[in-house]
């Protein structure tokens, strides 16, 4: 066979299994206490694209577990007038107006207003010029504005999640919209690759990958599908994690014989030495203000939490209950740390408040791993594992809203949540 | 034939800019520009000479064939029963100076991935420390680790593990 056959041959498992292979389900298996009853019309116009958008805002806000939908019988346009009364005898405490017109040059006009009906007032809206196929895209920014109005902090449907797909001898890199929706793989392999985590514009995602036959960092910018290699030292080079202002990583590296962290610029040059310990230091993280590098580390003995200062110095432990407390997450005001710990053979997501230093066990799981933040600090993604198969599930950090989010064939593992897009 | 590639490679554009990777066809992949940083790991290749090519016939035969030390749960030392097998493999790297070893640590699935990973780095620096003492010269051998990503056994039981926490050599060539 010649290499060209070859590559072909390559190819065609990559193209069917981008088209088979099912997309992320998400199920919601807990809500929130206190959902805010909400009615979003279809909207007026267009019928095709009205549907299309006004079921996007449906689904992102109830999937949140913040919302409960209340049926909002025919399209209203976003300027007809509101007969509050009506609404509130229908028990909707918002409710979301809208249309959608077709532009000259083939695109739509779509806007839409939200509606306060216990104070019987307009919160405001948007207007949007799009082509049919952002219907979706749309639909989250929508859906976003009524989160952040009713919600008083930013929606999260706009972002972007990376995971690891995991079939049949196949290991594949996807990044997806928020809702499992339009996933594309980024990178196909035969061998595994791990840790992925996004850049702090949205814009590059570096991973592990063992394509080498050894664990070695690439850094992967996902406008264009190039790649270079971050770190690949003698040994093993693993566990990148972004400084927040995106230049450099925190790294693990085995050059000098056990795991340290090390620093590297993005582009692979620069490699400092950020911590020493006689025994094993991994899974750095950056505090949002990047002042602090927490880590996991076994220098006590058994794997617990530390932080050092990103400038160096001695390192600080942070847990202390347990004998078993890893992969440090910090949530996006850095005020809580996410982290996985052992209760008696079961790995599960805990959540720190730092400054006081409790606790609180979120899941009820045997094997929680890699958790990691919505940029909103409302819900946490992680990996778990159902009937012997890998899921992603979320909880937010009160515990009460659950997800689980899974695709039909295969083991998913290894999520990362993206950050903010800029609009 | 012809109209299937081409209606193939079209599909495989649309479908985006991913990048395929076949390890065991470096290169043969279309979409990774980047393939030749793949072969840049610090691992010296070195080149075939006759007698390279003899002592990697050795390898696959004998005691030399026996690849694997397995490690106690939470265990970074080298047991007993497998000091004769690292000592011909030593003497072998001795012998050998222009061989090249990659000792693969594993982990058992239990926990963190990338704790799992220094974990079987402990282990295959275990192996690296113990050759290296017998003589062989640092510059043959690297040690990484796999951590729990490739298990021998796939199991949630305590003798599916055992194979999981685990040494591989690998010698030059295999790799």
């Amino acid at each position: 066979m010649t290499a060209l056959v070859r590559a072909a041959f390559a190819l065609v498992v990559f193209a069917l299994s981008f088209a088979a292979r099912a997309q992320l389900t998400i199920e919601i298996t807990g809500a929130g206490a206190n959902r805010i009853p909400i009615a979003i019309a279809d909207f007026a116009g267009e019928p095709g694209v009205s549907r299309a958008v006004a079921m996007v805002v449906r689904a992102d806000l109830e999937r949140s577990g913040l919302f409960k939908l209340v049926e909002a019988g025919a399209p209203l346009a976003e300027n007809a007038a509101v007969n509050f009364g009506d609404w509130k005898a229908q028990g909707a405490d918002a409710l979301v107006v809208g249309s959608v017109q077709p532009t000259a040059n083939g695109r739509f006009e779509v806007r839409f207003r939200l509606h306060d009906v216990q104070k019987q007032a307009s919160l405001g809206g948007l207007a949007f010029v799009m082509a049919a196929p952002q219907a979706r895209t749309t639909g989250h920014r929508i859906a976003d504005f009524v989160y952040e109005k009713l919600l008083g902090e930013p929606g999260i449907f706009s972002t972007r999640i990376a995971y690891v797909v995991k079939s049949a001898g196949r290991f594949e890199l996807q990044i997806a919209d928020a809702d499992g929706m339009n996933p594309q793989t980024a990178l196909a392999s035969r061998e595994p690759i791990i840790s992925p985590a996004w850049s702090p514009d949205g814009g590059r995602l570096a991973y592990v990958s063992f394509e080498a036959k050894k664990p070695v960092i690439y850094v992967h910018s996902l406008a264009s599908g190039k790649r270079h290699v971050a770190a690949n030292f003698k040994g093993s080079n693993s566990a990148p994690a972004w400084s927040p202002d995106g230049r450099k990583l925190a790294v693990v590296l085995t050059k000098d014989g056990a795991s340290q962290l090390y620093s590297v610029n993005a582009d692979g040059s620069g490699v400092v030495r950020l911590a020493s310990s006689a025994g094993i230091d991994t899974e750095p993280f950056f505090s949002p203000d990047g002042q602090f590098i927490y880590f996991t580390s076994d220098r006590g003995g058994s794997p617990q939490v530390y932080r050092v200062s990103s400038a160096g110095g001695s390192a600080q432990r942070i847990t202390f209950e347990g004998s078993y407390n890893v992969t440090p997450r910090l949530s996006p005001d850095g005020k809580n740390m996410a982290f996985v710990t052992r209760n008696g053979g079961r790995f599960q997501l805990a959540l720190m408040d730092l400054a006081t230093r409790q606790t609180q066990v979120l899941t009820d799981s045997d094997k929680d791993e890699s958790p990691s933040f919505a940029p909103n600090g409302r819900m946490i993604l992680y990996a778990s594992e159902i009937g012997g198969r890998g899921v992603l599930a979320a909880v937010s950090s009160d515990g009460r809203v659950k997800q689980k989010l899974s695709v039909q064939a295969g083991d998913v593992r290894e999520p990362a949540w993206g950050p903010f897009l800029k609009n | 034939m012809r109209n299937k590639l081409m209606i193939v490679l079209g599909a495989a554009l649309i479908a985006g800019c991913g990048t395929t990777v076949d390890p065991e066809q470096p290169g043969a992949s279309v979409e990774d520009r980047n393939a030749k940083s793949i072969d840049g790991a610090d691992v010296k290749r070195v080149t075939p000479e006759d007698n390279l090519g003899t002592a990697l016939a050795a390898v696959k035969q004998g005691v030399l064939a026996k690849r694997s030390v397995f490690f106690d749960y939470d265990s970074y030392v080298i047991k007993d029963e497998y000091k004769s097998l690292v000592e011909a493999h030593a003497k072998f790297l001795v012998a050998n100076p222009r061989v090249t070893m990659l000792i693969q640590g594993n982990a058992d699935e239990r926990g963190s991935r990338e704790y799992n990973l220094a974990l079987g780095q402990k282990r295959a620096e275990a192996l690296r420390k113990m050759l290296a003492l017998l003589g062989a010269r640092e510059e043959q051998i690297e040690a990484v680790s796999l951590g729990e990503e490739k298990p021998r056994c796939s199991e949630g039981s305590e003798a599916c593990w055992s194979q999981n926490r685990r040494d591989d050599m690998l010698y030059t060539g295999e790799f």
